[in-house]
């Protein structure tokens, strides 16, 4: 049975969520998705400071999707196939009792795939202040990649939401699998 | 030489500097592309450094800043570490309840060598 639009409010209204979007993400779109994250959350009754950690995690996370999904203009990709446009993205943003949970999904070549895991097991194996040490590290003698990404948004992401980084990498083809990246930010 | 101004958007922080050694970066700080924001506020600390004046505070008013901009703003205290002939302040805020902020503030002090005052606001 082909899922519904029904279905999916269901979904989504069983998740909490508050917003969502698939699709292609372009920098247009992350300042319209900050703005109304920045007015919706406005609104709600928690803290300020979970709400600032809340936006800043929401930023670094969106915007290494956005990093991220540019990497396939470097190479000879077909943009649309039958499976769909690999330049697409998903993410939501979901609000719950005592945390909110920050999921984004996108599409990897599968030779990316075991230095991710690699990066974020090394994170996660990580006690805060050694994550404060790494952090501090990367900072001081990393240097920028061309669009600005210095390796430090995952290490960021852990670090702020102080909460081990939740992942799963799904194998479409030999071309292609597709990474999702969940974050829990509990409230304060 | 000529002050340097950026009016502030919502992905990119105030800039005012002044050639009397006053400078400030105010607001947020979230570009995607950071390079090209921090490019001329690296060169007018260049020029400013062939004859700064007799101190230079920096202040730092940020609520947000993003990973790509914190190597930039790093390069920004980089830079200033390196005029010579002004005594320099770097005065860094944080709003009360923000100690991510205040944290990125002391990796800053710990990595550079220049004097950091570290200020807590209600709000910036």
């Amino acid at each position: 049975m082909a899922t519904t639009t029904f279905d999916l409010y269901n979904l989504m209204e069983r998740d909490k969520v508050l917003l969502a979007f698939k699709g292609t993400v372009t920098s247009d779109l992350l300042s319209s998705v900050f703005q109304i994250m920045e007015s919706k959350m406005e609104d709600l009754n928690d803290s300020p400071a979970t709400k600032k950690k809340v936006f800043n995690v929401l930023v670094e996370c969106l915007q290494n999707l956005y990093h991220h999904i540019d990497d396939f203009d470097n190479e000879n990709v077909i943009y649309e196939d039958s499976k769909g446009d690999k330049k697409s993205a998903i993410f939501s943003i979901s609000r719950h009792e005592d945390h909110y949970n920050i999921v984004t999904g996108n599409f990897i070549y599968p030779k990316n795939v075991p230095e991710i895991t690699s990066k974020i097991k090394y994170i996660n194996s990580l006690d805060r202040d050694q994550l404060k040490a790494y952090y501090k590290e990367i900072l001081g003698n990393g240097k920028l990649s061309k669009k600005g990404g210095g390796g430090l948004g995952l290490i960021d992401i852990a670090k702020k939401s102080r909460n081990k980084l939740g992942y799963s990498f799904k194998e479409i083809d030999e071309n292609y699998s597709f990474f999702t990246l969940i974050v829990k930010i509990l409230k304060k | 030489m000529e002050d340097l101004k950026h009016e502030g958007s919502a992905k990119t922080p105030v800039v005012e500097f002044n050639s009397n050694g006053e400078l400030l970066l105010k607001g947020r700080s979230i570009p995607e592309n950071s390079i090209e924001f921090y490019k001329p506020l690296i060169e007018w600390l260049e020029s400013y450094s062939e004859s700064p004046n007799s101190t230079t505070v920096l202040s730092v008013q940020l609520e947000y800043f993003n990973t790509s901009s914190s190597k930039c703003i790093l390069d920004v205290f980089k830079k200033l570490e390196s005029v010579s002939g002004s005594e320099i302040t770097v005065k860094w805020h944080y709003e009360e309840d923000d100690e991510d902020m205040l944290e990125a503030g002391e990796d800053y002090e710990a990595i550079i060598d220049l004097p950091f005052e570290m200020i807590e606001v209600e709000e910036i």
